[in-house]
């Protein structure tokens, strides 16, 4: 009985402690910020409501986006190489293949309208500054126009509905361009000097990123940057919340790749000490020659 | 040569030529504890077992470390974690092990000054255990090191400059234990030598001279009686087993502390399987880069309550600025430890709740080092640098006022 009244002592003073320097300080070091919002709903210039016919939506396509952008799912080729394409635009810029599926549908209308306040990079892109963003903002267009973009970007399908193989699609089309992913051999399209003038300061590699950042902060700085990184010159994507999941996946699929036989493996070495334990109890038991 | 008789078994071949039997006796079935004991006794073995997993699962990760700032982090987080075969279990186990010790390390320390195990013929146990924390943190400090995060830089960065501090030679000395101006490849492969070498073979002699500290003076128990341990043991041998104030090390007393042991070890696989985020701060999972510092630098848990009394003293007092301040009352509280034996000037060998002054100073103790440590990662600004100042100071005073609350106690107690 004693020994358990010394062992509750010892828990508590642990337990204390273990709550001011982990739970506690992360608390305090790290506040919580606005949960993650996937509708986007800051962003009020297109009305979405209005129902987009994709196939006006294909013309419109063609003559605004294919200039620059490809669209391999639909048979529209890049233009240029990526090493020409980033040297010209200063970013390769992103086939649009899975844009209808990776997008916000709200996000996506808002970012045609004006990209720059989509990004809410509008501290980057001042008038001071001279600096402007490459993509152009189109609007001049009508609401059911943009509506319409929408609508035929959905009809594309995706590559893979789902698993490791559409992580890794998603992970690509939405972060690849900037970001590498050294432990998966993925080097971003953009060269690296290029995207070194283009954002201030080269992409950080996101291997490792699962655990320095965690899943928690990635779930909202994903959502958006300046919420937890003001000034940062890094856009929101406005990712649906599907395709923010899958790209956490990715980010979990290289970065924790033994996750799985962690967990098994610490379920059967558990039960192997605590059968270690009782087998000891039986002994001491047995020898039985402790007072105490 | 002595003369040799043809052996009968393969004992006595070897107790020929090795004297097994003797050394069996010696060493495990007439080596004498007291029965009157706790399971606090039992972090001793507790120790010897997590240090011989930091050394196997050191060895294996040896295998596929590099020592330089180019290869490092990868070879970790990369190689080791990911492609090697149950590579991310043995750092798992080496990382969270590390933390792990120290836990038990404070606990051992603890129940030696509760119960005053370090006075009376004992002092070169705790002396010699004292002198492995300082080993112990001086190999958490060097391997902390080695993945080469963020955390590990910085860190290193901070502990180095402290010695920055000292008078007339503090640039020299922090220029030459970096091998550099600042913390480098050839800071890297020092601290690698350090780590699996020169502290290795150190503390592995001090364990051995810390086992031995206690075959003259023997194990402390649970009333702090001193009794004739060779007396008990013939009641033993004799059979008076519940008579006898002893029990033999083995198998009896181990008996006990296997089932600390297994217990203790399905909490430690917990920790390493599913709960290692405080043994690997998230932070170290960046590269290390010199040209960013973190938001918040903070050393590992064990090492927080002596980060604060550095940092405590925040403002210059008579004219000493607040940073060399802050370095003495590191430098004393790194070294005051030691001195418990001669600090507690009243000879009772008691547990602290039987003793009239003690049992105050050290729940008072307790409860500033916990403040010490909690405060010593929070951010030090606004109330939180006071709470430190006040924290720290309060340390200082709990040692300075000891041997005079002790001093008190001998007469009160001499007195009834």
């Amino acid at each position: 009985m004693k020994e358990f009244k010394i062992l509750a002592v010892i828990i508590a003073l642990v337990g204390i402690t273990y709550y001011g320097i982990e739970p506690y300080a992360h608390h305090v070091m790290h506040p919580e910020v606005a949960p993650a919002d996937f509708s986007f709903k800051d962003l009020k210039n297109v009305d979405t409501s209005l129902k987009g016919n994709p196939d006006n939506g294909k013309v419109l396509v063609e003559a605004n986006c294919i200039a620059c952008h490809s669209i391999e799912s639909a048979g529209y080729p890049k233009v240029m190489p990526n090493a020409d394409a980033a040297a010209s635009y200063g970013v390769v810029p992103p086939d649009l293949s899975g844009a209808g599926w990776i997008y916000d549908k709200n996000y996506l209308a808002n970012f045609i309208y004006d990209p720059v306040s989509a990004m809410k990079l509008q501290h980057k892109y001042t008038p001071e500054s001279g600096k402007q963003f490459p993509m152009p903002a189109y609007n001049w267009m009508s609401a059911q126009e943009i509506m319409d973009i929408v609508a035929y970007f959905q009809i594309l399908a995706p590559k893979a509905k789902a698993g490791p193989e559409a992580h890794k699609n998603t992970f690509e089309a939405a972060c690849g361009r900037c970001h590498s992913m050294k432990y998966a051999g993925f080097e971003a399209t953009t060269p690296v000097e290029n995207i070194k003038t283009y954002m201030g300061a080269t992409p950080p590699d996101l291997s490792q990123y699962i655990k320095s950042r965690g899943e928690h902060y990635l779930y909202s700085f994903i959502n958006d940057p300046q919420v937890l990184l003001p000034g940062t010159s890094m856009p929101r994507t406005g990712l649906n919340q599907k395709a923010q999941e899958e790209v956490i996946a990715y980010m979990e699929d290289i970065g924790d790749r033994k996750k799985a036989e962690r967990e098994t493996t610490g379920v059967w070495v558990m039960l192997y000490t605590l059968v270690f334990a009782i087998a000891a109890l039986l002994w001491k038991r047995k020898l039985g020659d402790f007072s105490s | 040569m002595a003369e040799f008789k043809k052996a009968d078994s393969m004992l006595e071949w070897f107790d020929q030529r090795l004297g097994v039997v003797n050394f069996a006796k010696v060493m495990m079935t007439e080596y004498w504890i007291p029965k009157n004991i706790n399971f606090l006794w039992a972090m001793g073995v507790l120790l010897t077992v997590l240090f011989t997993f930091l050394l196997v699962s050191g060895i294996f990760l040896l295998m596929y470390y590099k020592p330089d700032v180019n290869l490092a982090f990868d070879s970790v987080n990369y190689t080791i974690m990911q492609e090697v075969s149950y590579g991310w279990l043995f750092r798992h186990i080496h990382a969270v092990g590390a933390s792990v010790v120290f836990l038990i390390i404070y606990i051992h320390m603890f129940t030696g000054i509760y119960y005053g195990s370090y006075k009376k013929g004992r002092e070169m146990i705790w002396v010699s255990g004292m002198l492995l924390f300082v080993l112990f943190s001086a190999e958490g400090f060097s391997g902390y090191m080695l993945p080469w995060g963020q955390m590990s830089y910085w860190a290193a960065y901070v502990i180095t400059e402290i010695f920055g501090g000292i008078p007339f030679i503090g640039d020299e000395l922090v220029v030459w234990i970096r091998g550099n101006f600042y913390v480098s490849d050839s800071t890297l492969t020092r601290f690698f030598m350090l780590h699996v070498l020169l502290i290795p073979l150190v503390i592995i002699g001090t364990i051995v001279f810390h086992f031995y500290a206690l075959r003259f003076p023997h194990v402390n128990n649970e009333a702090g009686e001193f009794f004739d341990f060779e007396e008990e043991a013939e009641k033993y041998l004799a059979g008076n087993k519940k008579e006898s104030k002893v029990v033999p090390f083995w198998p009896v007393f181990l008996s006990k502390d296997f089932l600390v042991l297994g217990f203790f070890m399905v909490f430690f696989f917990y920790l390493v399987f599913f709960h290692y985020g405080f043994a690997m701060d998230a932070i170290n999972f960046d590269k290390a880069d010199g040209l960013k510092t973190p938001a918040h630098i903070y050393p590992e848990w064990y090492f927080l309550w002596s980060y604060e009394v550095l940092r405590g003293f925040f403002f210059e007092i008579a004219g000493i600025s607040g940073k060399d301040l802050g370095l003495i009352a590191f430098g004393i509280a790194n070294v005051i430890f030691f001195l418990m034996p001669w600090l507690d000037r009243s000879p009772m060998v008691k547990p602290a709740n039987q003793r009239p002054y003690f049992k105050y100073w050290f729940w008072f103790m307790m409860v500033d080092l916990i403040v010490l440590t909690v405060y010593g990662k929070l951010p030090p600004t606004g109330a939180n640098a006071w709470v430190g100042f006040a924290s720290s100071l309060t340390f200082l005073t709990l040692f300075a006022t000891l041997p005079f609350i002790t001093k008190a106690e001998a007469k009160k107690v001499k007195e009834k």
